[in-house]
């Protein structure tokens, strides 16, 4: 295995730095920086199943949902301590969020393309209504996680911390993804499947485990989001989809769907500038945010990074070579 | 020899257009073989049906001696039987090296060594491969970007690459500029030489096939028209009626 | 699931539910013909398609809160609505007409959001309904009540849709689309603008859309999420019944008015999006399992 030079090492070093002492900088706005790190986890399990696969889901809300329930519901009924049930009940999310993968997978991924972005659309929301009804897990009242232990204002530092780590242990794996022969098999089911599947790829085994996962790491980090905000509601922060599940779309969209930095740069700038439209466009909020969605999608749809790469295609590896000494065209 | 393919007696119908009808044909390994016919003779469809595209409503498929009627693309793929497709398909999206190293053949993907990154000597498979059919100066180029031509030529690269030891082409030559033909037609035999691939190649254009073909095919209207030699099928007059448009 | 026992034991129940489904089927099947037009002539899957319905219903509301008749909120909204549908068509959906399926689904899927957050914005979340003063029908001796305004909603949606087939089949511009819709390039070559083919169509589909939502606003209520559902529902019928089928395009969607009516009854009226949405993966599914055994692939 390559290992990576000093030159690639460094902006993940720089992130790294980054992350680590951010809430050192602004205390006050602890869980609004560790909103930047779940959007990057965000943005990233959409990309591998957007951007890289070609595969559009709308409702990838529902494995982040099911996995802050499912972590919700452990921390209250399993009496170990704190920490034994939060670190039990967000793998118990991302267990169970992956397991739902597998199993709609099965029967969702089967179909091309479009159809399998308009099945989804209902998904977050029928998850919510769903819950919405279920007594055992509170209903339309939602849930709400025990109280975290530590000392006052240690709680975000705590939550924070927890939100980056994921996000960087989401990194790498998804480099790890696309290095290999594995990258390439869901950019050959993204661009031809028909071809992919004539070349004798094994297109369903590939699908469903890039959809499982994403669920895996929505699932892990839902459990960490519904800590960190205190409260879980079915509708409005579990199953998001009017929120959440938008931001996933366009944060990919936004950066660069496709490519590995792409949905992190589209996550920072769009958390940003989220933040600037809820602070000021309150009430207007979501209108903007529609509006964007249309403007980058008609605009800007190769993304920041996309953008980049049509405009200087050499930094990124594509280029022609003078024929030089061989024969042939 | 057994055939390496073997079609017996298929029909298939399109709502109530039969685009083949009784259609048999058989191809022993390692040899060239042509399958032509005007417009609308059921060639493609031909092709789609022997690798599993669409059922077929009778007759049997076999490939190797091994039963194939009822298997699926993927499936038949992975035994060793390859296609090119008419309107040349390749990943636009993915360079050209790209397109090549995911074309290895199925069975060196397997479900832990999927995750792999590919190996030198499969790097190196793929500039040998790009460099026989002219492409290694764009093989870091997106594929969408190639010009037609050359995009049939990724494409029949990315099919050697995958090792297959039967090659289905769809009108190889067509869109080609016609000063590049010969060089293509060397590179089919070659590859049917140096590689040991049987090839059934559909061809419009006459100069190439009877020149390529040890043997060849005829189909018109969904029916097998006419068999033989390049030289008897030529001078077949069935044949010529069936071209200069005797309905 | 004593609603279900609730059926067996009390017929006239079902035959109630029964009639509401197929009557409020009507108004989907509208709103399914719309989105089967713009799909099989510009092959733009409209994410967008329940907000314009959702958007028909407001106008019809306020009209009525104006002191016009509901019922004349039909043409009016239809009208409305046209113009709204060719202003998005040049504003925005021209721009993805020729792009990737994706582009197109993501952006109607961006004008669905932003339909449905101005809505929410300008009117707020609150619930209208508008009244026609119609009365109810009683039958089978108080056993099974019809609000009339449903039967009215009924004969109107199948009117409209009338209309519009009569449009498309009459009309030059009718013909041009339906011409478009066979052979774009043809069309092209043949002097037909296909642009304004296009914004016609899209602009034609949103007045079907508004026609349809000013009945939903009458027989049932309007409010800013109203739309997901709807475009749900008018896909499923369009994928059931294939793109070129009125017949099948009305038979699929009174058999999913009825069927929705029925879950709605059985597993409560607040499941009844859930069960949308979750008829829709089924559906979806099950087509593949069915076209793989013809292994067919469509598109």
């Amino acid at each position: 295995m390559k290992l990576p030079g000093a030159r690639q090492l460094a902006l993940p070093a720089a992130v790294l730095a980054f992350g680590i002492f951010l809430p050192l900088l602004a205390p006050a706005y602890r869980t609004q920086m560790a909103f930047l790190w779940v959007m990057i986890v965000f943005a990233l399990t959409w990309d591998l199943l957007g951007g890289q696969m070609g595969y559009n889901s709308f409702g990838n809300v529902l494995f982040f949902g099911v996995g802050m329930y499912a972590c919700v519901v452990i921390q209250r009924d399993v009496h170990l301590g704190y920490y034994s049930a939060l670190f039990l009940g967000m793998g118990a999310g991302a267990a169970l969020a992956t397991a739902v993968a597998a199993l709609i997978g099965s029967g969702l991924l089967g179909l091309r393309g479009h159809y399998f972005a308009i099945g989804t659309l209902g998904i977050g929301i029928a998850a919510a209504e769903f819950t919405a009804g279920w007594d055992f897990v509170g209903g339309g009242s939602g849930m709400v996680p025990p109280l975290y232990p530590g000392a006052v204002g240690a709680r975000e530092s705590f939550f924070y911390y927890l939100c980056f780590a994921i996000a960087v242990f989401t990194f790498p794996v998804l480099r790890f993804l696309y290095a290999g022969r594995f990258g390439l098999a869901i950019n050959a089911i993204r661009d031809d499947e028909d071809k992919a599947e004539a070349m004798g790829l094994r297109t369903t085994h590939y699908k469903t485990t890039a959809w499982c996962v994403s669920a895996f790491f929505l699932g892990l980090m839902g459990g960490v989001v519904g800590n960190l905000l205190g409260f879980v509601d079915p509708r409005e922060i579990a199953f998001a989809s009017s929120t959440y599940g938008v931001w996933m779309v366009l944060m990919a969209i936004l950066g660069g769907k496709g490519t590995l930095w792409g949905p992190v740069l589209g996550a920072a700038v769009f958390d940003v500038t989220q933040e600037l439209f809820w602070k000021y466009l309150l009430g207007w909020q979501r209108v903007a945010l529609g509006l964007l969605i249309v403007v980058i999608v008609v605009f800007f749809p190769r993304g920041i990074l996309g953008w980049a790469r049509e405009r200087w295609p050499e930094r990124f590896g594509q280029r022609a070579e003078e024929p030089a000494a061989e024969g042939g065209t | 020899m057994t055939p390496i393919l073997e079609v017996e007696h298929v029909r298939k119908s399109f709502g109530g257009v039969v685009a083949n009808k009784d259609v048999s044909i058989s191809v022993p390994p390692g040899k060239i073989y042509g399958l032509i016919g005007p417009n609308g003779s059921g060639k493609t469809t031909l092709f789609n049906s022997i690798v599993g595209q669409h059922p077929v409503e009778a007759g049997s498929i076999r490939f190797e001696g091994r039963e194939i009627t009822r298997l699926r693309v993927p499936q038949i793929a992975r035994l060793g039987l390859l296609r090119t497709f008419q309107q040349t398909r390749i990943y636009r999206g993915m360079t050209c090296m790209q397109n090549m190293l995911i074309s290895v053949p199925p069975s060196e993907l397997g479900w832990r060594s999927v995750y792999r990154r590919s190996s030198a000597a499969d790097e190196r498979k793929a500039e040998d491969l790009l460099r026989f059919v002219g492409l290694h100066a764009k093989r870091h180029l997106p594929g969408g970007d190639l010009s037609f031509g050359q995009q049939k030529l990724l494409e029949f690269a990315m099919a050697l690459m995958s090792e297959p030891k039967m090659l289905l082409l769809d009108e190889p030559t067509a869109g080609i500029n016609p000063t590049l033909i010969n060089d293509l037609l060397e590179r089919l035999r070659q590859a049917n030489r140096d590689f040991g691939i049987t090839l059934l190649v559909i061809e419009h254009n006459m100069r190439v096939i009877m020149e390529l073909a040890e043997y060849i095919y005829c189909l018109a209207h969904g029916e097998l028209l006419a068999e033989g030699k390049p030289e008897e099928v030529q001078t077949d007059q069935r044949v010529l009626d069936a071209y200069l448009g005797a309905t | 699931m004593e609603n279900l026992r609730l059926l067996f034991e009390a017929p006239p129940l079902s035959l109630q539910i029964l009639l509401d489904g197929i009557l409020i089927g009507a108004i989907f099947a509208l709103a399914a013909y719309g989105m089967a037009l713009v799909w099989g002539v510009t092959g733009i899957i409209n994410v967008a398609q329940g907000e314009l319905v959702m958007l028909g219903g407001y106008a019809a509301y306020f009209l009525y809160r104006a002191g016009i008749h509901p019922l004349l909120g039909v043409p009016v909204a239809a009208v409305l609505l046209f113009l709204l549908g060719w202003g998005l068509y040049r504003t925005v959906v021209f721009r993805v007409v020729d792009k990737d399926l994706f582009i197109s689904i993501l952006a109607t899927y961006g004008l669905s959001i932003l339909l449905q957050q101005l809505t929410n914005a300008f009117f707020g979340a609150d619930v209208r309904t508008a009244e026609s003063g119609f009365g109810t029908l009683v039958l089978l001796g108080g056993a099974v009540t019809i609000a009339k305004i449903k039967l009215v909603s009924f004969a109107a949606a199948l009117l409209s849709g009338a209309a519009l087939i009569l449009f498309l089949k009459r009309s030059r511009m009718g013909q041009a689309i339906r011409a478009t819709a066979q052979n774009a390039r043809a069309a092209r070559v043949m002097g037909i603008d296909t642009d304004r083919v296009y914004a016609w169509t899209f602009a034609l589909n949103a007045a079907i859309c508004g026609a349809s939502g000013a009945l939903v606003a009458m027989t049932w209520i309007v409010h800013p999420y109203l739309g997901l559902p709807y475009t749900v529902r008018s896909f499923m019928i369009v994928i059931i019944a294939g793109l070129g089928n009125v017949l099948g395009v009305l038979a699929a969607a009174l058999g999913l008015g009825v069927a929705e009516n029925f879950a709605g009854f059985i597993l409560g009226a607040e499941y009844q999006t859930a069960f949308v949405f979750g008829l829709l993966v089924v559906i979806l599914v099950w087509r593949r399992f069915w076209l793989a055994r013809e292994r067919r692939y469509l598109a």
